[in-house]
């Protein structure tokens, strides 16, 4: 009897969103009267950093400091529709929507700039400072804020942007039933080490090293903060979770966080990550955001990692203990480095 | 049934307020008091998320009447700051990014507060079963460990000079 060691490997190729009948979502922008700017959503920051990374990419796009970037979510009274925050498409479809507003919002504010400083608004740009100048001439300039103030009580002008992005519904071609589900792809690659202990049938995740294509990494902190947590969702997923464990029997189904079990800040295992940008075409800066791919991978890189170890294959989830041990007795045995036939 | 007068000492402020008999103290500081930051998650004693610290224990406030917290010291996140100065594991939990979408962390806080309190200087281990009672669904704990554990170095720093 003896712990067995065992290493798994799992790729993913992780769709952005989904058009099952379209796919939009959309923002408003608009100026408050000091020159600040407001962006809202009814798009729903669930963690994973929506409310960070839509006010970066506003800021960006309108040529202004982050810290003069509000962002409203969540409330589909006051923000306009956004199909949700699912499928890892949050970043992708409500940045393209923001940026759409935001160019919009820029516009506007950069016509009532020309008209303060007489001159082209084709001329003009902003420096992300909260100024906006002539192009080549920077002493030739105005704040963001003078010009909201300008706009808005001596031009009458709205400084505002409406923004949507769609993924319109891709019919399948009836003779070849191809179709296109979806415009982007996330990638991922994961190796995880771990211990079975052939007598207890219980698993210890070792080691996780992974490689994460994102597009661009628009926050880093924000990006390793969901490949972290993300994966270790996943280990609890492929180890732990599950609200009918003898399925289609409804019975011991946990009724609680007392019976539902989680991996906790003992059952850690070290994760080394590396994040590769190759910007996307179509998303907002490049950026696809990493989402679901974080916690997929990993359950089949741990059912293959325990193959590798005792050579038991398990195609149900929670791999526990007592299926590991199942498979076991029906090799015969533990079968390091996996079944030979 | 009648309600009973209790009072304690909230986050340095003497409060008083009358409670049900049954009523637990999480429920009494969220609505008798109207502090938000201990939160109701399970409300049986299970995640974690309502740990306040009463004369300096973390305890679950779910499973504590209120009417015996008479006379207490209780700290809640809502008092952990100094005005606009945030407590060194507030900053830390900022600045390492150790919250996602935050409901577990007032409770985080607190816990690792009571483990710095009586053990300024822990190994991983003494901060991964210090916060072993708090449930996390977003980070996967170990930013949340490298906070506390830089949080304590810092504290460990200024109570030096």
């Amino acid at each position: 009897m003896a712990k067995r060691k065992g290493r798994g490997f799992a790729c993913i190729n992780y769709p952005i969103g989904m058009n099952l009948g379209g796919d939009p979502s959309q923002a408003l922008v608009h100026s408050t009267p000091d020159g600040k700017f407001m962006v809202s959503l009814s798009s729903i920051d669930l963690g994973q950093g929506m409310k960070s990374v839509t006010r970066q990419i506003a800021a960006e796009a309108l040529g202004v400091p982050v810290a003069d970037v509000y962002v409203d979510t969540a409330d589909s009274d006051t923000g306009p529709h956004c199909m949700g925050s699912f499928a890892s498409r949050g970043t992708h479809r409500v940045g393209n929507a923001v940026i759409r507003a935001a160019t919009e919002a820029r516009a506007q504010l950069l016509e009532a700039a020309a008209e303060e400083l007489e001159v082209d608004a084709a001329d003009l740009d902003t420096d992300g400072q909260g100024n906006i100048h002539v192009k080549g001439a920077p002493s030739r300039s105005i704040t963001v804020a003078d010009t909201a103030v300008a706009a808005q009580f001596r031009q009458g002008r709205t400084v505002s942007g409406r923004g949507i992005f769609l993924i319109p519904p891709s019919e399948a071609n009836p003779e070849t039933g191809e179709m296109t589900p979806v415009s982007c792809f996330a990638h991922g690659a994961i190796v995880v080490d771990l211990e079975v202990d052939e007598e207890t049938g219980e698993v210890e995740v070792l080691e996780l090293n992974s490689a994460y294509e994102v597009g661009r990494a628009l926050n880093p902190k924000l990006v390793e903060q969901q490949l972290v947590g993300g994966a270790w969702m996943g280990i609890s997923h492929a180890l732990y979770e599950t609200t009918e464990p003898y399925y289609p029997s409804r019975e011991h189904g946990p009724v609680d966080f007392n019976s539902y079990l989680m991996p906790g800040p003992g059952d850690l295992a070290p994760h080394h990550i590396a994040v590769i940008e190759r910007p996307a075409e179509d998303a907002p800066f490049g950026g696809k955001g990493p989402g679901e791919m974080c916690a997929n991978p990993v359950i089949p890189a741990v059912a293959n990692a325990i193959y590798n170890a005792v050579g038991v294959r398990c195609d149900e989830l929670p791999i526990t203990p007592e299926r590991i041990l199942r498979g076991i007795r029906a090799n015969g045995g533990a079968q390091p480095g996996g079944v030979r036939r | 049934m009648p309600k009973t007068p209790v009072s304690f000492n909230l986050n340095g402020v003497e409060t008083s307020l009358f409670v049900d008999g049954g009523q637990n103290l999480l429920d009494a500081l969220r609505r008798g008091v109207g502090d938000l930051t201990p939160k109701f998650g399970c409300n049986q004693g299970t995640c974690g998320a309502c740990t306040v610290l009463i004369n300096g224990r973390p305890l679950l406030s779910c499973l504590v009447l209120a009417s015996s917290a008479e006379g207490d010291s209780i700290v809640t996140a809502a008092g952990l700051a100094d005005g606009p100065n945030l407590h060194p594991l507030q900053r830390a939990f900022m600045d390492g990014f150790a919250a996602q979408c935050g409901y577990c962390t007032p409770g985080m806080l607190l816990a690792a507060k009571a483990l710095l309190d009586r053990n300024p200087n822990p190994a991983r281990e003494d901060v991964a079963e210090a916060i072993s009672g708090n449930l996390c669904r977003c980070t996967g704990y170990a930013p949340i460990i490298e906070a506390i554990l830089a949080a304590a170095e810092v504290m460990r720093r200024s109570s030096r000079t």
